[in-house]
């Protein structure tokens, strides 16, 4: 190992797999504009060609590049190492939350299983040979969908959010999120559906309101407030039902 | 406490938690005091007595820190769930810790 040296930064990185790890160190050089991605690949290049990781568009577009940076879930390809670095030292796991497969890439499956089950798709009612719908970008709907649409899969807020961690049956954040939308869309048939799934066990009603999932949604989406919003439709779906 | 938890929700989320803990577990002991009154006059009195000390005033500014700060996040956590969305929650959470301490302190100056 070469001696600690100012220009380099010393970086804890998780190895191991489903059946456990431990972490390996390394001395990775210093440069301008780095981001946590570009430090984890000089070392899959440089120092460990077997180190996993996973990551696709480098821009903050796919979501596939999150991982836990000195404790809390980032997007690794646009987090700059200049503003996380603690020390000079930085500490990359993977995901909470969520099994691992191997090193820092961890098994994304049960989270879009929770989409699915939270109704996640959309299913509209029109075919393509009707017009296409019109729906005023100032309806208070389309509105409230737009606040929540902007998301990326990347599980971050999975991974922040503590009720996953004490609850494993929990849709979590981004399905909840995902459905808020949809619930918000006129366009899609499945209301009623979806409001029974993400009222059943385990869905918004699960929530404690912390705000973990907002605080660290890179594209910052509020989890929080689409539950709430779910929570209050599905409390004046019970008592219309009474 | 873990990194992802240091944020200030967190810790509102934290301390609605053991408020409520704690005043069900001083609930037992409420309930013994006023059962004591079933027991008589001079027994509630002598129970009432202990109460005088200072060591007890000053648990009871924690108590009723105890109960304000849970009464006043559990509104806040209704307002959230009932009323249209606000980005001020932080801001919210720490001023019903303030009015708690506030509370709790106009409650031990009156005491003493
Ligand atoms: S606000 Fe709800 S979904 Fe978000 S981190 Fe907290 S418990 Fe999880
Ligand atoms: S809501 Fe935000 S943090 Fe969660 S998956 Fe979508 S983009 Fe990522
Ligand atoms: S690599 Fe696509 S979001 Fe980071």
């Amino acid at each position: 190992m070469p001696m600690p040296n100012s220009d380099h930064i010393k970086v804890k990185v998780w190895r191991g797999d489903a059946g456990g790890g431990s972490f390996a160190e390394f001395e990775v050089p210093q440069q301008p504009a780095q981001t946590v991605l570009d430090v984890v690949t000089w070392i899959q290049r440089h120092a460990d060609s077997t180190l996993s990781y996973r990551f696709a568009c480098r821009v903050g577009m796919c979501g596939s590049c999150a991982m836990m940076v000195n404790g809390i879930p980032r997007w690794t390809c646009r987090t700059h190492v200049n503003k996380v670095v603690q020390d000079n030292r930085l500490t990359v796991e993977p995901l909470r939350n969520l099994p691992v497969i191997k090193d820092l890439a961890c098994d994304m499956s049960e989270f879009f299983d929770k989409w699915k089950r939270a109704e996640g798709q959309f299913s509209g009612t029109n075919t393509r040979a009707q017009a296409v719908a019109a729906i005023s970008p100032a309806e208070p709907a389309r509105r409230a969908a737009n606040a929540a649409i902007e998301c990326i899969n990347c599980a971050i807020c999975y991974a922040a959010c503590d009720v996953v961690s004490w609850n494993p049956g929990y849709l979590g954040p981004a399905a909840l999120n995902r459905a808020w939308s949809l619930q918000n869309d006129s366009r899609d048939r499945r209301h009623g559906e979806r409001l029974r799934a993400i009222s059943a066990d385990g869905g918004c009603l699960s929530c404690h309101s912390q705000q973990g999932c907002a605080s660290y949604c890179p594209n910052e989406l509020n989890p929080t407030a689409s539950i709430a919003g779910l929570k209050k439709m599905a409390a004046s779906a019970f008592f219309r039902s009474r | 406490m873990k990194a992802h938890r240091r944020q200030p929700l967190y810790l509102a989320f934290l301390l609605h938690r053991l408020s409520g803990l704690g005043l069900a577990l001083f609930l037992p002991l409420h309930f013994y005091v006023l059962g004591r009154a079933l027991a008589g006059e001079a027994a509630f009195d002598e129970a009432l007595s202990w109460t005088e000390g200072p060591l007890v005033k000053l648990a009871e500014f924690g108590l009723v820190f105890l109960l304000a700060v849970h009464f006043f996040g559990g509104l806040r956590l209704l307002a959230l769930e009932n009323m249209p969305w606000s980005n001020q929650h932080k801001n919210y959470a720490a001023l019903a810790v303030a009015i708690a301490f506030f509370i709790a302190c106009g409650f031990l100056l009156r005491a003493v």
